[in-house]
């Protein structure tokens, strides 16, 4: 609940914790204190369901409008089907088959660094994003802006046309005001010209600005975005005294420490990382061997939920532990005798023990100093070459950003800028507050900007042009390790979008397409001959340029980078990152990204200040109350949520929001940290004081809902808890831990004889083990069905309509560096004995002859007894019309094969009925049976890490049959006899026995600090 | 003192039981009525951009089903031809027919032939055309003789009622595939060679929910 502090006193959790009270694994502090709010939770289908009937409807007022909607309702049924046309085509083209989709390779580009992706396209519109299994970045999974860059291709709030100085304009009358104004430029060889772009890494865009600079050698090229980047690149220039790029291969590492780095989720290659990552710590019948990872972080990641030994530390404090575990590795300074000595002591000997095998990463957020060192101490345990890799830098500029942005406000500001070409951002909102990029822009004669909003930079634009999505416009990109994708449009530009490649050939009056400018770079660079056209082909087919990747470079960095004597400070530090949503903002009008659970947290629709537990009660903060940061002169106003697990006297703060003219979804909501994103800031606040304001927030966090319980099935047997979890020299002496006898998954005691099921029995299996908590399942499935997005209010009643959950849970006490985090996803689970079929009185949901449980909407009256009577809380009911029926762009991004579905109507998760159902037509017109693989869920299909396995039971060889017969094997309240198809592999940590005694008792008693 | 006659008890027995009755009936015709062809919009010719006759060119021409409807046997839609397959034939024949204006006017300006649809299934209803042309269910069983059509009506009511007696049992509809376009072929014993056909084409009962509502 957000409004109940005074319970959450640390006397109380010590004592609750201490008498082994309270739940053994808990997902909030309400719930570890045993707050009767909590059980309430529990109880109810919906929480604060009674709030969401609107106030002031007496019972006439109720009798009216049932009565009325009755009839009318009643006449809407007798309206007889509506006349509809079909329109075929004049000519038919060529490969396409109405009903048929197709899939084309491409990549989406963000932050310089491309994902592959192959597009579904139906008939032309591209409807939904998977992985490209052939893109080393991607291996066939996605991350969650890829999946949701439909939304915003589809978005109706996209810049729709050319403007000058606001009014409607034209693409021709821009290129000869370009080139007018050029003219006078032309003399001094492009003097005043300045070209921002954010981050690039496209070769062909590299090549136009090579060729833009031989016109005019004196025009500068500007890179920045809000996330820069730019203690990354300072830390190679501190190792190797040039900028360099960093890839990582955990698929080799033994032992992994991150520093800060939440590299499942973030930065180049995440999406890979999390593959590689996982494939060590799938532990099986015959394999029983893990990788290890350390984390010290200060807010708890994705990444911090996986580690084996996870330390909660200040931002700040992380340098001084890098120093020491290098001292301890013996690459000089200091050794440690703080607080963390032990800690420290045993990662330096189990990455030395390691040696060659072991990885250290380090985060965006933290300074150059710390990713010096780990470059230092790869080198040092030999890791280069094995789990380390150095190429050339992936950007096409790798200028430090803060000044080159700097210098361009600083030559704006003194008239030096004659024409400003702002290509993609937003700079004049999220610059450096103190930089006054906005009043200095207004100093430049002619300014240009690209973007896929009339955004504050358009607005003080002379000339804005809508920018062309990934989706829309030709470009090529690179992967995390240089290997080149060609981004292949699947769409003409709705809106007439323009791409980077047709801005720079408007500067170079280079009048070619962008499809042509991208095609003529590789015949003059691929070096195909004649062979050309094979080569463009096979590229684009593939979705990769073959042997583009980067080779490693022989690099290697001995000296550690100078100390320098650390600022004292008083009072808490605030740290800044970049919303894992929003990201820099760039998203913050897509409505699914909004909607989708923040990791950890379980937030929607807000960026708050997150806090340790600790460090609230000390400062009196409860959840959603409004905080005001101050730093300097400059001061931001944000909501509190504690966090269990983050670091004390430490705020981390999302940044992202707070633009205001990005789009209607946008607006008004999070708050606008811009303030605190100052010259010298960084990204670490040392200076800010916290104070509590007076002002408090209703924050829509989805971490208590659809709350599942043992205590569910009270007086059913044995308490089983709902995670399993050990370690994995437990594993070893006792596999079945997990799932010990007594709830058999099939074959529970039943009054009617067993259904059997003589063909396909689908299963599905999710490895908890695995499972980073990202959240991508979800919004995979929300593309893939078709579920509407319900806002924060709806949010606040409980009525989000995601068919697939990320439950997040602890063990342990909040205030404990042994607090423990673990992930389950939770989709329908399709019981043999569902309890929902026999609660329906029209019989909207029966079971299928392969044991789906069916859900059949043009039944269901809305009775919602179904959801009332799921012991896992999975069924959705749409209260209030959500799909938006009238926009016509969502029209067109819809799955033509998932029925729309509308108000008062049950819906949930169906396995993917559509993709079996294909998948079996396909199989039954061959002869043959579905083949294990051939059917994959959208959830199972973007899941990074692979953590969700969709099969035939039936089938002895499929991979769900194998899995379900592992003894990590569980169901979720299986002693209700509800048989569930969807089972769980138990979660598993390989902790260092130095810093944890082996054989500590994992599952049964507490784990203490 | 009576009041009411004495008849007035039987009246009343009779109205009351009679009011049941009324209800009851006043259900049935309003359910007959939803299944009856005014409803099903059986048997009833829609009117078209162009008067295509399928007797014409189906039983007159011979023209297979599958020259236009391309996609039957492929994909879960059969294919409305694009208006260049209609010109193939009529850029040599019928070239200044009056009433195949429309037709070269679309391959003239680009813009589509717009034909009003027939065969209509809810939203909710996911067909395939694909898998049932090869379980061998002939394009007959469910879209009639087309051949005999002059302009074209739906001869089945398309309610799911319909669609189930086949789904239960297909041995009493289903055909030797090579049979599934010929609209005049008829089984000489459909009741040997029904069973034997699910046989041999596994065809399988399919009638949960989600074969066709997801």
């Amino acid at each position: 609940m957000t409004d109940r502090p005074e319970h959450l006193d640390l006397a109380t959790f010590r004592a609750r914790l201490g008498e082994g009270e309270g739940p053994e694994y808990w997902r909030t502090l309400d719930e570890l204190a045993q707050d009767p709010s909590f059980e309430e939770m529990l109880r109810l289908e919906f929480p604060r369901e009674a709030a969401a009937l609107g106030e002031g409807v007496d019972r006439r007022d109720f009798l009216r409008l049932m009565s009325a909607s009755l009839a009318m309702g009643g006449l809407a049924a007798c309206t007889p089907q509506a006349e509809e046309t079909i329109v075929p085509y004049v000519n038919a083209p060529e490969r396409i088959i109405p009903g048929k989709p197709l899939f084309y390779a491409s990549a989406m580009e963000m932050d310089g660094v491309g994902l592959g992706v192959l597009v579904e396209s139906h008939m032309g519109r591209p409807t939904k994003i998977e992985g490209n299994p052939e893109h080393p970045g991607s291996l066939g999974a996605t991350d969650h802006f890829a999946q949701a860059s439909i939304l915003s291709l589809y978005d109706p709030d996209r810049s729709q046309t050319v403007r000058a100085r606001g009014e409607v304009a034209t693409w021709s009358a821009f290129v000869s005001a370009l080139q007018s104004n050029l003219q006078p430029l032309r003399a001094r060889g492009g003097e005043g010209l300045r070209i921002l772009t954010e981050p690039v890494s496209s070769p062909t865009f590299a090549d136009q600005m090579a060729k833009l600079r031989q016109r005019f050698p004196a025009a500068v090229w500007h890179t920045w975005q809000p996330v820069t980047g730019d203690d990354r690149r300072d830390g190679a220039r501190l190792a190797f005294g040039r900028p360099v790029h960093t890839y990582h291969r955990f698929a080799e590492a033994d032992v992994i420490l991150s520093l800060d780095a939440d590299f499942m989720m973030r930065g180049a290659g995440a999406v890979r990382y999390a593959r590689e990552f996982a494939d060590r710590r799938r532990v099986r019948k015959d394999k029983t061997e893990m990788n290890r990872l350390y984390v010290a972080e200060p807010m708890p990641t994705t990444t911090g939920t996986m580690a084996d030994h996870r330390l909660a530390i200040q931002s700040a404090a992380i340098e001084e532990l890098t120093r020491g575990i290098a001292a301890a590795l013996g690459l000089g300074g200091e050794a440690s005798s703080g607080q963390h000595a032990t800690w420290i002591g045993a990662v330096a000997r189990d990455l030395r023990a390691h040696a060659g095998r072991s990885l250290v990463i380090v985060g965006d957020s933290q300074p150059a100093a710390v990713h010096a060192l780990a470059h230092a101490m790869n080198s040092a345990l030999g890791n280069v070459g094995r789990t380390v890799f150095y190429t050339e830098p992936l950007e096409a500029n790798p200028v430090p950003q803060m000044s080159s942005l700097r210098a361009l406000v600083a030559d704006m500001k003194a008239g030096r800028v004659e024409i400003l070409m702002v290509l993609g951002g937003n700079p004049a909102f999220s610059a450096p507050y103190d930089f006054g990029f906005a009043a200095a822009m207004n100093r430049v004669p002619f300014r240009v900007h690209l973007s896929n909003y009339y955004d504050e930079t358009s607005a003080r634009s002379h000339w804005h042009i809508p920018a062309a999505q990934y989706l829309e416009a030709w470009s090529d990109v690179r992967a995390y390790d240089g290997t080149v994708s060609i981004v292949q449009p699947l769409i003409q530009p709705l809106y007439g979008g323009r791409s980077i490649h047709e801005m720079a050939g408007a500067l170079s009056e280079d009048v070619r397409s962008g499809h042509d400018i991208v095609r003529d770079y590789w015949r003059e660079t691929s070096g195909a001959g004649s062979g050309f056209e094979a080569f463009w082909n096979r590229s684009l087919h593939d979705g990769i340029v073959a042997g583009t990747a980067f080779p490693p470079l022989a690099l290697s960095a001995g000296t550690l980078p100078p100390r320098e004597e650390p600022e004292r400070w008083g009072g808490p530090e605030v740290v800044l990152r970049p919303d894992p949503m929003i990201h820099d903002g760039r998203f913050a009008n897509n409505a699914w990204l909004q909607e989708l659970p923040k990791p950890i947290t379980k937030l929607t629709w807000d960026n708050t200040a997150h806090v340790s537990r600790a460090t609230a009660a000390a400062m009196g903060l409860s959840n959603g109350d409004v905080v005001e940061i101050t730093a300097g002169h400059w001061s931001a106003e944000i909501p509190i949520w504690i966090v269990p697990g983050h670091a004390n006297d430490s705020f981390t703060v999302y940044y992202g929001y707070g633009a205001e003219r990005t789009g209607t979804i946008a607006r008004g909501i999070g708050s606008n940290l811009q303030p605190l994103r100052t010259m010298g800031s960084g990204d670490l606040l040392r200076n800010a004081s916290v104070r509590k304001s007076a002002k408090k927030m209703r924050l829509a966090t989805v971490q208590e809902h659809h709350a599942l319980s043992y205590e569910m099935s009270e007086g059913a047997g044995a308490r089983r808890d709902i995670i399993r979890s050990g370690t994995i020299s437990q594993y070893v002496a006792n596999p079945r831990f997990a799932d010990e006898p007594g709830h058999e998954l099939e074959g529970g005691p039943s009054l009617y004889p067993p259904w059997p099921y003589p063909g396909n029995a689908w299963a599905m299996v999710i490895d908890t083990n695995v499972c980073t908590g990202c959240g991508i399942c979800t919004i995979a499935c929300q593309s893939e069905n078709s579920i509407p997005v319900v806002g924060k209010e709806q949010v606040l009643a409980g009525r989000e309509m995601h068919w697939i959950r990320t439950d997040h849970y602890y063990k342990g006490s909040p205030d404990s560096d042994a607090l423990e985090m673990f992930n389950m996803p939770v989709p329908c689970m399709h019981c043999e004995n569902a309890p929902c079929e026999p609660v329906c009185p029209v019989q909207a949901t029966t079971h299928s002859d392969e044991g789906l449980n069916d859900m059949t909407y043009n039944r269901c009256i809305g009775t919602r007894y179904c959801s009332n009577n799921c012991p896992y809380k999975v069924r959705r009911f749409n209260f209030l019309s959500f799909p938006d029926y009238e926009t016509e762009s969502y029209k067109l991004m819809r799955n033509p094969d998932v029925t729309v579905r509308s108000r008062g109507v049950m819906e949930k998760c169906t396995y993917c009925v559509q993709r079996i159902n294909a998948g079996r037509i396909e199989a039954e017109k061959e002869g043959r049976p579905i083949r294990d693989g051939e059917v994959v869920p959208a959830c199972a299909q973007a899941c990074p890490t692979r953590a969700i396995v969709f099969g035939n039971k039936n089938d002895e060889n499929s991979e769900v049959a194998r899995l379900r017969s592992e003894p990590l094997n569980y169901g979720l309240l299986t002693e209700l006899n509800t048989q569930p198809r969807t089972t769980y592999l138990g979660s598993l940590k390989n902790p260092n026995p130095e810093l944890a005694p082996a054989g500590a008792p994992a599952t049964a008693g507490h784990a203490e600090s | 003192m009576q009041i009411f006659h004495r008849s007035a008890n039987t009246l009343s027995r009779f109205s009351i039981f009679g009011a049941v009755f009324l209800a009851a009936f006043a259900l049935w015709i309003i359910y007959q009525l939803n299944r009856s062809p005014y409803a099903t919009q059986q048997r009833e010719a829609k009117r078209q951009p162009v008067p295509f006759s399928h007797e014409h060119h189906v039983a007159g021409l011979g023209i297979d089903c599958r020259y236009c409807h391309t996609s039957v046997e492929t994909s879960s839609f059969a294919g409305i031809p694009p208006t260049a397959t209609c010109m193939n034939c009529h850029k040599e024949i019928w070239t200044g027919a009056e009433m195949l204006e429309p037709v070269r006017a679309s391959l003239r300006s680009g813009e589509a032939l717009q034909w009003q649809r027939v065969h209509r299934l809810p939203d909710f209803v996911q067909f395939n055309h694909s898998i049932h042309v090869h379980k061998g269910i002939g394009c007959v069983s469910c879209h009639g003789r087309v051949d005999q059509m002059p302009l074209t009506w739906q001869e089945e009511p398309l309610t799911m009622a319909w669609c189930l007696e086949c789904h239960r049992a297909p041995e009493e509809h289903v055909r030797p595939k090579e049979k599934v376009f010929d609209l005049a072929w008829e089984a000489e014993d459909q009741e040997t060679l029904g069973p034997e056909l699910v046989r041999e084409y596994r065809i399988l009962e399919k009638t949960s929910c989600s074969v066709c509502h997801y």
